[in-house]
């Protein structure tokens, strides 16, 4: 195959070149609105896309959780020990389902959690208010189809980390100056399509439930 | 002259329900993109800022794909490359021979379909399962893809709801799209927990820092690049872009143009395999980037333009050859005008230069395309191509050229560079215009919808001459 | 594309007039009419005897050079420094946008820029440069537009022709529904796939149709042609008139 790489880039290079199109980057993210609009905004561009949302505080999250699990039913949650938000779970764990933990390798147990799984609970690395959207950094505590597989996905979001675009978020984050996770997503409610009749319907591979609670 | 696709056109016309199908979900989308762009300077400012991101990844093609490679191998993802689509598919195909794999589960990709992935992997035991809901009915019914975005856009609930019934005896039947897509659901679910490997495609490639972008609204995606131990993503050469800070503005513009929405549901960012202490994710990455002829195209500045696509299909919902014809009609991968252009210059102007005349050149699409692509111009440009006598770079150049055509394009030209003898027959044709009249009559491509003009009795250039408005 | 004019410069005393082949085989009285609003608005008009067609048929099908040889036979016709009209967005298009690209490379490629820079569509001149002010002397009527693709996305001029049609007061204008869809014309697409065209042509003529006007204007003849031969095909009371005419019809006091 080292021969199709030659060739291709080969080909490629001998092509003339002229005068681009010049590209200025900075000129698209001039928006800058106040923290209490991004939040509105962040809520609705959610909402309109299906997802719920819930105002808390940093006291009052676990209440808020609690509230959901029950109006739900849920039978179990899936979240990191580790998080912060994790411990704090843990120690206030009397009104809430049975707590799951992924600490072994998808490979160990991939049917349970295809099957038995209920709800998982993640933090978030920042939202985007424009679009309505978390953005998601999985790690070895939070794996990626912890906001995948689940039929519920609760994600906790600080309402600081709520930047007005997509491409403000990537320069404030410093992204291309770290290395970056395997897999970032970027999540703007529950899974969808519209491949019938763009007729949209809900939950169709990913999550069929989106929760944001916002602190 | 009755060719290929003139017949094959006149039977998709003659199909009343799929042109249905097709108008109508076609016009939903027009509806969409329109509301998603309110701002008309907003509109001309995105989209500046988008062509001048494509035209300047295209620019540096070849050191940008280096550096893609570079990173990507740094990141633990293996790079392939495949000059054509056999060898594409073979990659493909030594990928599940090395992890003992006769089961791939796929999201939705466009170049595998170019590759013809899922035949080619059939004939050597493999077995392919589409993931995304709608090539998942195209699969179960056996056909292709009638549009790049909304690939069973030709078939409406009613048709959908007998396909599973049929395919899925133990489901019971029902018109529901939330219960047809909830079928779909539960029938893929274990497939996405068991398969051995996934495939997707590729929306961008970030050369900076060697990631691979995906964007989609069901999370099959998401599935087939993350539940299974190895994911092979496919890509053309030309998805590359220069760094980070090109994907949003790109990423907006390309959901907006689609479907009108502000982003997908999920973008999907793979920058390496399964880290060390990571609990889940594929612990093999690999990709496959295709050639198949865009290296030629790349080769002549007018045509490689057409690289620049970032795949919306705005330019198929808006042409409206494409909402009466529907996307088999024109029995290419790609449909619509993008497809008008692209398919010929790599499978060759011999086989589908004839699409090149399945326009008006009305420029639809050139107007809502997010990268300005000059598609009326290009094709333009490959009509010359199918009939020019010189050479070019262009496979089947010269394959449309038809001798009497070509005369008469001569004696009419010879006409026009003549007024004299031209102002004879215009002034003959219009004193003896009865006759005239029944011979336009028997121009029956023409006659068939509509009355024949009739000529009026004296041509301009008489009335003008009558008139004293004349040379200086 | 963007062409924005070197100058869009005062009213001219003297315009050249480019009738196109379409007009002067088959709508003369448009050409005729188009010479009566330019001389009615004090401007002279010199239409030179030895125009023929400016070559788009030939380049839309991919005969350069046969193109190439007709354009430049149209190119010499217009020397001085004056603006040249034509009523039709089709073939001001052509000698606008496409000139520059066919003569790429030829030693006359250089007047190609002048000349594409001097040529106005009829409503562009009308409303732009002469900006016109129109009394309407006809009876109350209704009328549905079509502009054609070339004049909505190649000359930008598509909203001239209502533009012009809003000043006659006693003319109310209907848009048909999906007006921005091409007709299905396209030259010799017509007929080279005439089973889609056809699909095309009947769509339109029924939106044109259920406007209930009892005319449609438009200001290029292909389309007008086009749509016009349908709607009569289907017996359809709906009769088809270029702009110019139909502007000249109400406008001027029939001599007794
Ligand atoms: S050609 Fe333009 S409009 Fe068509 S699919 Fe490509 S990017 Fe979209």
């Amino acid at each position: 195959m080292n021969d199709a790489r030659n060739t291709i880039l080969s080909r490629l290079k001998t092509a003339s070149i002229d005068q681009t199109m010049p590209l200025a980057r900075n000129i698209s993210n001039s928006v800058n609105w106040s923290s209490n609009y991004k939040v509105q905004l962040f809520r609705t561009q959610l909402q309109s896309a299906q997802a719920e949302i819930y105002d808390a505080t940093d006291h009052s999250w676990l209440m808020t959780l609690q509230h959901i699990c029950q109006a739900k039913y849920l039978k179990n949650i899936l979240l990191s020990p580790t998080t912060s938000w994790g411990e704090a779970i843990i120690e206030n764990s009397t009104n809430l389902p049975s707590l799951k933990y992924y600490d072994d390798p998808v490979e160990n147990w991939k049917q349970t959690l295809f099957e038995g799984i209920e709800a998982a609970f993640t933090s978030t690395y920042g939202g985007i208010a424009d679009t309505g959207t978390l953005i998601l950094w999985p790690d070895t505590q939070e794996p990626r189809m912890m906001s995948l597989v689940p039929p519920v996905h609760i994600a906790v979001i600080e309402k600081s980390k709520i930047y007005n675009s997509f491409a403000e978020a990537l320069k404030a984050q410093h992204w291309n100056e770290t290395e970056l996770p395997a897999n970032i997503l970027l999540i703007s409610g529950p899974s969808k399509s519209a491949d019938i009749e763009q007729t949209l319907t809900y939950g169709v591979h990913g999550p069929k439930e989106l929760v944001v609670i916002m602190v | 002259m009755t060719t290929k696709f003139r017949t094959q056109f006149a039977k998709a016309l003659a199909q009343h329900e799929v042109r249905n199908n097709t108008e109508s979900v076609v016009n939903k989308l027009r509806k969409h993109r329109l509301a998603a762009f309110p701002d008309q300077a907003e509109w001309i400012s995105m989209r500046r800022h988008s062509t001048a991101i494509r035209a300047n990844a295209t620019s540096k093609l070849p050191q940008l794909l280096e550096q893609l490679e570079t990173n990507l191998q740094r990141n633990g993802i293996q790079v392939h490359w495949a000059d054509t689509t056999e060898q594409a598919n073979q990659t493909v195909l030594n990928i599940m021979r090395f992890h003992d794999a006769r089961f791939i589960i796929k999201g939705k990709s466009m170049v595998s379909e170019e590759m013809g992935l899922n035949d080619f992997l059939n004939t050597h035991g493999i077995e392919c399962l589409e993931s995304d809901l709608g090539e998942l009915i195209i699969q179960l019914a056996a056909e292709k893809p009638s549009h790049m975005i909304v690939p069973a856009l030709h078939k409406n609930r009613k048709q959908i709801a007998r396909l599973f019934h049929s395919q899925f005896p133990s489901i019971p039947y029902t018109e529901d799209i939330s219960a047809l897509a909830q079928a779909a659901r539960r029938f893929l679910r274990h497939h996405f927990a068991t398969a051995p490997v996934g495939l997707t495609g590729v929306n961008f490639m970030i050369a900076e820092t060697g990631t691979l972008c995906l964007v989609e609204n069901e999370g099959n995606g998401r599935m087939c690049s993350t539940a299974p131990p190895v994911h092979i993503a496919v890509s053309g050469i030309e998805k590359v872009v220069e760094c980070l800070d090109d994907v949003p503005p790109l990423l907006g513009i390309l959901t907006r143009s689609a479907t009108g929405q502000p982003i997908t549901t999920y973008v999907n960012m793979i920058s390496s395999p399964r880290k060390p202490n990571e609990k889940d994710g594929p612990t093999a990455v690999h990709l496959i980037l295709l050639d198949n002829g865009r290296s030629r195209i790349y080769s002549d500045p007018e045509l490689r333009d057409t690289l620049n696509c970032i795949r919306c299909g705005a330019c198929m919902n808006h042409c409206p050859i494409y909402k009466h014809i529907g996307g088999h009609a024109y029995q290419t991968v790609i449909p619509g005008p993008i497809g008008t252009i692209l398919e010929p210059q790599k499978n060759g102007l011999d086989s589908y230069g004839e699409l090149t005349q399945a326009s008006t050149l009305c420029g639809a699409c050139q107007e809502v395309c997010p990268v300005s692509i000059p598609i009326p111009k290009i094709i333009n440009r490959l009509r010359w191509e199918h009939i020019r006598k010189s050479s070019c770079s262009t496979p089947g150049a010269g394959s449309g050229r038809r001798k009497t055509e070509a005369i008469i394009w001569k004696i009419w030209a010879w006409n026009c560079i003549h007024p004299g003898a031209y102002n004879r027959i215009t002034s003959v044709a219009t004193s003896m215009r009865r006759l005239a009249d029944r011979i336009l009559a028997k121009i029956s491509p023409w006659t068939a919808a509509r009355a024949v003009p009739r000529l009026p009795d004296t041509t301009l250039h008489e009335r003008l001459k009558a008139l004293k408005i004349d040379n200086e | 594309m963007d062409f924005t004019r070197a100058s869009a410069g005062p009213k001219p005393n003297t315009v050249y007039l480019f009738g196109t082949c379409l007009i002067d085989l088959l709508y003369p009285q448009a050409g005729v009419s188009t010479v009566h609003l330019l001389e009615r608005e004090g401007v002279n008009v010199i239409f030179p005897q030895a125009q023929t067609c400016c070559g788009q048929p030939a380049w839309n099908s991919g005969y350069r050079d046969e193109a190439l040889a007709v354009a430049r036979a149209q190119l010499k016709l217009f020397p001085r420094p004056i603006p040249i009209i034509a009523p039709s967005a089709s073939c001001a298009g052509m000698i606008r946008v496409h000139y520059p690209t066919l003569f790429k490379g030829e030693p006359d490629e250089a007047s190609t820029f002048d000349v594409a820079d001097r040529v106005y569509e009829l409503t562009e001149f009308l409303t732009d440069i002469l900006k016109v002010d129109l009394t309407d002397l006809g009876e109350p009527t209704t009328v549905a537009t079509h502009s054609s693709c070339t004049a909505r996305r190649e000359m930008n001029v598509a909203d001239r022709i209502d533009l012009l049609l809003d000043q006659l007061q006693n003319v109310t204008r209907i848009e048909p529904d999906n007006a921005e869809e091409c007709c299905g014309f396209g030259g010799t697409f017509a007929i080279k796939q005439p089973e889609i065209s056809t699909a095309m042509v009947l769509e339109k003529a029924k939106a044109i149709e259920n406007t209930g006007a009892q005319q449609l204007i438009g200001q290029d003849c292909g389309c007008l042609m086009n749509i016009g031969g349908a709607l009569k095909k289907q017996d359809s009371q709906i009769s088809h008139v270029h702009i110019a005419e139909f502007l000249w019809d109400r406008t001027h006091k029939a001599t007794p």
